[in-house]
């Protein structure tokens, strides 16, 4: 169990490293790796908890979503760089615009 | 569905089909738009006739359609509906006459009869309301098809006085809607019924259904322009003549008195709203109303401001007769809601037909108009002696029921108020009278159209003088069987139990 | 007809109509709009069924919970399918007078892909298919803003994706947690045997905090008013109307079926944060000097508006709120639809400039004014309808103030409702070219604005529908 509670704990971790990323980064390369990071996270996560008690099988049902889930992170990602291309194209920059003050 | 179920819905859609087609017609179709807005006015009239003599001979008409649920939409011709349905209708017929010859070569007239006929179908779906629900949703649509009709001449000042109408309206439309809401969770109905229907529910709920009773008179007091409610009023007369004369008549104006009328008679009931203390405050609010409105009217050199601030109090001592607890006063402000409708529909007309055929805005430029345009005047003539009150014409009836009335129900000082403002009247209405008749006129009129020998087209002369007659012929007649104060006799007599 | 499983069909069909569409771009109209029609059917067919028989439940390929994927229709997922089909038929419409050649090819497989993905999230049964859907809506979404290419559409489509990703990724980390404490993912299953625990409570609020994001509830909101203005009008009227009405849904089913009912404090959070983004919405709306933000801000303040019926727990309040937001879609699309009208006439959005536009746009005017009826909330309208009943609510449950801010939101979408309509009537300073807009497109704006009106006179229908399968009487009502 213990080594499933660590996995999950260095999931979190990620998560949350991502997260801060995410916002500090402006840079939009940066952002989409923080995203694919923080998906790393709860996937670690989800196969962590997945550790049942010593010596049975894991639980088969969250390793099926992970692989579902990094099937529709590299989609989200492809969708990303590319739109992030095109973005530096139009804009000269790949960064997002600040937004307009409220 | 049967005749008289189906009845109510009858008489809505006779204004509201034409209407929807009326917004399709290309501008030059003249005569088709004229046929389908005279004809859909004939037939709600004929239309309201027929219910008036089913009503008589026992037939009971209502429409209902559920809504939310546990809720109707009632639609019901009772003796008070039919009294509002009955002005409505006939004085839309004459308005019709007058907008169509008013508006002869103007643009964008299939879209002002259009909303014209929208307006109409929401006052009768106003006047045929069987329960506050049904009012709240016709009373609303009212003030969204009477915009278009303020702003319709497009310019600057247009768009601002419909915005403060919008101000006004909206805000009282929400405060309509949270009484009507809070009423129905205590309450759990809000069909009308006569003597109210308030009575029974449990002493508790008394500070609440005071607080409910000022939200009601204050959303409906918008439209009735009571006192501090009334600011829109005077700017909305940017509107062409036709819309100042069917608002300040018939729809907009009568709607807030009408539901007013409901409220305490159908929801509450007059002697559970006695009780309740709510009475007093409301005919001391009339009454400052009266005296308000009479005063701002000495002031205004414009002569559709100066009727508007007389609306302002005219429709006051309409609410001043359902505020005082009798039926006799009861009677005066039943039979002040028609009277009120046709006399100032006339100075309207009137007033409508100085400016298109003679330039003619305010009072100083009235001199010696009498002799120019002779009928014109003699209609406005008739129309504000019946304001000030004299015999025999309908104001008077009105204000002599409203001041036994008042003497009946112990409240001698509105006999004062009501002295006091006939006074005003005719320090506001006399000066105007002598100058047309007696002063000479000026060399040349601000901006005369000429219409051979006649004095104005057919169209515009029409109207007012039908409306004067109707004004001698509710008095004169006063006793006949079917006139407006009989009616008001017969509605009291259900609402007192005598 | 027990073979016939009508929301299995509405959710294939989008995707074979996306496939054509893509594989065929000449036939792409006529195609989309036959799998338009298609859809309408099979909603109409499965309400039928429903009313027929109650609640329906599919299973797919026939393995069953916990660890097959479950379909399950009740009234509240027919409310939200039918208001798609709606809402979608009529944007379906108005693209084709819309887009050009060039667009339409992109435009209508990612439509019909983006219809699939609704579909499927509002008949789906347990969490992580509803992530999955998630994701796919998300997706498809972004890469219709794009569709109008430019600077602001690229920029607006690539802060929503990232919006987007983050706040599926709450709620995924979310759903680990909920499977670690309770041992599956089917909602039914989750319902009988989620108890407070710090785990369960962790994971409420990580996937409270991503379906606000994809929500954009106040104070998350700050990525929808350029997202949804930079986009084209219907991708706009669909992301207002339906996009964020989706996580809207899954967290209102989550609340209902499975989080704790000792979840009152958060229900009054909720409350407290839509009540601020009806305010904050409403008035930034009026500071707008462009109708496309305005209308995007008022998109802001409605949303709050259904987050109020959280504190009310009461069967009124959530019939109220959903009502109102079937009530607005329908007008928000219309509202957009009428907007998009007018940019094509006359080439800005400025709302000082509209010039008499009434007179030269009467259907695109009437139906941007009587859809403003419906969000102000005046009779007779959906949005009537939907007050009405939150008020009573509101005051019913002792919580009047609640009904307070519904009545100021109220005030405050009449003043730019009335703010547009009286521009639109008077003549502007300088009078400039005009490009006639197609047919299609005022009569389908129209026809939606229609829609809103009628849903305050024939509500108790829908009303009704809305109760099959006892949504609400679940552990958050009473």
């Amino acid at each position: 169990m213990i080594p499933a509670v660590l996995y999950a704990l260095v999931g979190m971790g990620l998560f949350a490293l991502g997260l801060f990323a995410l916002i500090v980064h402006t840079h939009l390369l940066r952002k989409i790796l923080a995203i694919n990071v923080m998906a790393s996270g709860v996937f670690l996560v989800l196969v962590a908890l997945a550790a049942r008690t010593r010596g049975a099988a894991p639980d088969p049902v969250p390793h099926a979503m992970v692989i579902t889930g990094i099937v529709v992170a590299v989609s989200a990602t492809a969708l990303a760089l590319a739109l992030m291309l095109r973005v530096s194209a139009e804009t000269g920059r790949a960064e997002l615009p600040e937004e307009p003050l409220e | 569905m049967s005749w008289d179920t189906g009845m109510p819905l009858l008489v809505l859609a006779s204004s509201l089909l034409p209407g929807l087609v009326i917004f399709f017609l290309p501008e030059e179709r003249v005569v088709t738009r004229t046929t389908l807005n005279l004809a859909g006015a004939t037939l709600k009239l004929a239309l309201v006739g027929v219910m008036i003599w089913g009503v008589l001979y026992g037939h009971h008409y209502e429409t209902r359609l559920p809504i939310l649920p546990g809720l109707d939409l009632v639609l019901r011709a009772d003796p008070l509906s039919i009294l509002f349905v009955a002005l409505s209708s006939i004085l839309w017929l004459v308005t019709t006459v007058y907008a169509i010859g008013y508006l002869e070569g103007s643009p964008n007239r299939s879209r002002f009869f259009g909303f014209f006929s929208l307006c109409v179908t929401a006052t009768v779906g106003v006047a045929l309301a069987g329960n506050l629900i049904t009012f709240l949703l016709f009373y609303e649509l009212l003030t969204l098809v009477t915009y278009p009709l303020i702003v319709h001449r497009g310019t600057e000042v247009a768009r601002r006085a419909g915005r403060t109408y919008l101000f006004y309206t909206i805000a009282g439309g929400t405060l309509l809607l949270l009484g009507t809401v809070w009423l129905y969770t205590l309450a759990g109905s809000l069909d009308f019924t006569a003597r109210g229907f308030l009575s029974g529910l449990d002493g508790a709920h008394h500070t609440a259904l005071v607080i409910i009773f000022v939200l009601l008179i204050g959303g409906l007091g918008v439209k009735a322009a009571l006192i501090p409610l009334h600011g829109w009023l005077p700017q909305a007369m940017v509107a062409p003549a036709p819309v100042s004369a069917l608002l300040h008549a018939v729809a907009v104006v009568k709607a807030g008195a009408f539901g007013i009328m409901r409220v305490v008679y159908d929801v509450y009931g007059i002697q559970f709203a006695a009780t309740l203390g709510v009475t007093l405050p409301l005919a001391i609010v009339a009454a400052v109303t009266i005296i308000y409105g009479s005063m701002r009217a000495l002031f205004q050199d414009d002569l559709k401001r100066r009727l508007a601030f007389s609306t302002v109090s005219q429709v006051a001592y309409i609410v001043l007769g359902i505020a005082i607890v009798g039926p006799v006063a009861t009677i005066g402000g039943l039979v002040h809601l028609v009277h009120q409708g046709v006399m100032k529909i006339t100075l309207f007309f009137c007033a409508g037909n100085l400016a298109e055929t003679l330039g003619i805005h305010k009072v100083s430029e009235m001199n010696g108009v009498g002799r120019r345009m002779p009928w014109t005047m003699a209609a406005f003539t008739i129309g504000t002696f019946g304001m000030i009150g004299a015999p025999p014409l309908a104001g008077f009836i009105s204000k002599w029921y409203l001041g036994v009335g008042a003497l009946d129900g112990g409240q001698g000082w509105v006999v004062f108020i009501l002295a006091g403002s006939s006074l005003l009247n005719a320090g506001y209405f006399l000066p105007i009278l002598y100058a047309a008749w007696f002063k000479a006129p000026p060399d040349s009129w601000p901006a005369e159209r000429s219409f051979g020998r006649r004095e104005t087209a057919w169209a515009l002369l029409a109207p007012p003088v039908v409306t004067a007659l109707l004004t001698l012929a509710a008095g004169l007649l006063a006793s006949a069987p079917f006139s407006p104060l009989q009616w008001a006799h017969f509605i009291t007599t259900l609402e007192y139990a005598l | 007809m027990p073979w016939l499983h009508w929301g299995v069909i509405a959710i294939v069909l989008p995707l074979a109509g996306a496939m054509s569409c893509f594989l065929w771009p000449r036939r792409a109209i006529p195609l989309g709009l036959v799998t338009a029609l298609g859809i309408v059917a099979c909603v109409a067919g499965l309400g039928w069924q429903l009313v027929e028989q109650g609640a329906q439940r599919y299973v797919v390929g026939g393995w069953g919970a916990p660890l097959g994927i479950d379909l399950y229709a009740d009234g509240l997922s027919l409310l939200m399918l039918m208001a798609t089909a709606a809402v979608g038929l009529g944007v379906s419409i108005y693209s084709i007078g819309y887009f050009n050649r060039e667009k339409a090819r992109y435009f209508w497989p990612l439509w019909m892909f983006l219809w699939a993905a609704l579909n499927a999230l509002f008949l789906s049964a347990d969490i992580f298919n509803l992530y999955v859907t998630l994701e796919l809506l998300g997706l498809a979404a972004v890469a219709l803003v794009a569709l109008a290419g430019g600077a602001e559409a690229l920029t607006g489509a690539m802060r929503y994706l990232l919006v987007s990703l983050l706040g599926s990724l709450f709620y995924l980390l979310g759903v680990a947690l909920l499977y670690h404490s309770s041992g599956s993912v089917d909602i039914a299953i989750l319902a009988a045997r989620v108890e407070s625990s710090p785990a369960v409570w962790a994971a409420v609020g990580l996937i409270s905090a991503g379906l606000l994001l994809k929500t954009a509830l106040f104070p998350l909101h700050f990525w929808l008013p350029s997202t949804h203005a930079s986009a084209p009008a219907p991708v706009s009227a669909l992301l207002s109307a339906l996009v964020v009405k989706a996580s809207f849904y899954i967290l209102l089913r989550l609340w209902l079926e499975i989080f704790p009912p000792t979840s009152a404090v958060l229900g009054q959070l909720l409350a407290l944060l839509g009540a601020a983004a009806v305010l904050w919405g409403g008035l930034q709306a009026l500071r707008q000097t462009r109708l496309k933000m305005l209308i995007a801000y008022s998109t802001v303040a409605q949303l709050g508006y259904l987050f109020l019926a959280f504190p009310l727990a009461s069967i009124t309040g959530w019939t109220g709120a959903l009502y109102m937001l079937l009530s607005h879609a329908v007008a928000k699309t219309a509202i957009f639809m009428a907007v998009g009208n007018i940019l094509y006439f006359g080439g800005h959005d400025r709302i000082a400039d509209l010039d008499r536009v009434v007179q030269r746009l009467p259907l695109t005017v009437t139906a941007f004014a009587l859809a403003g009826a419906s969000i102000m909330g005046l009779p007779p309208s959906g949005g009537f309808i939907a007050k009405w009943l939150l008020l009573e609510a509101a005051i019913r449950s002792g919580q009047w103030w609640w009904g307070g801010i519904l009545i100021l939101g109220g005030l405050l979408s009449a003043a730019w409702v009335f703010k547009v309509v009286g521009y639109a009537f008077t003549r502007s300073r300088a009078p400039h070219e005009s490009r006639a807009v197609p047919v299609g497109m005022e009569w389908s704006a129209l026809a939606m604005s229609m829609v809103a009106i009628l849903l305050g006179l024939f509500a108790s229908w829908p009303l009704a529908l809305m109760e099959i399968g006892l949504p609400f009487g679940g552990k958050g009502a009473e």
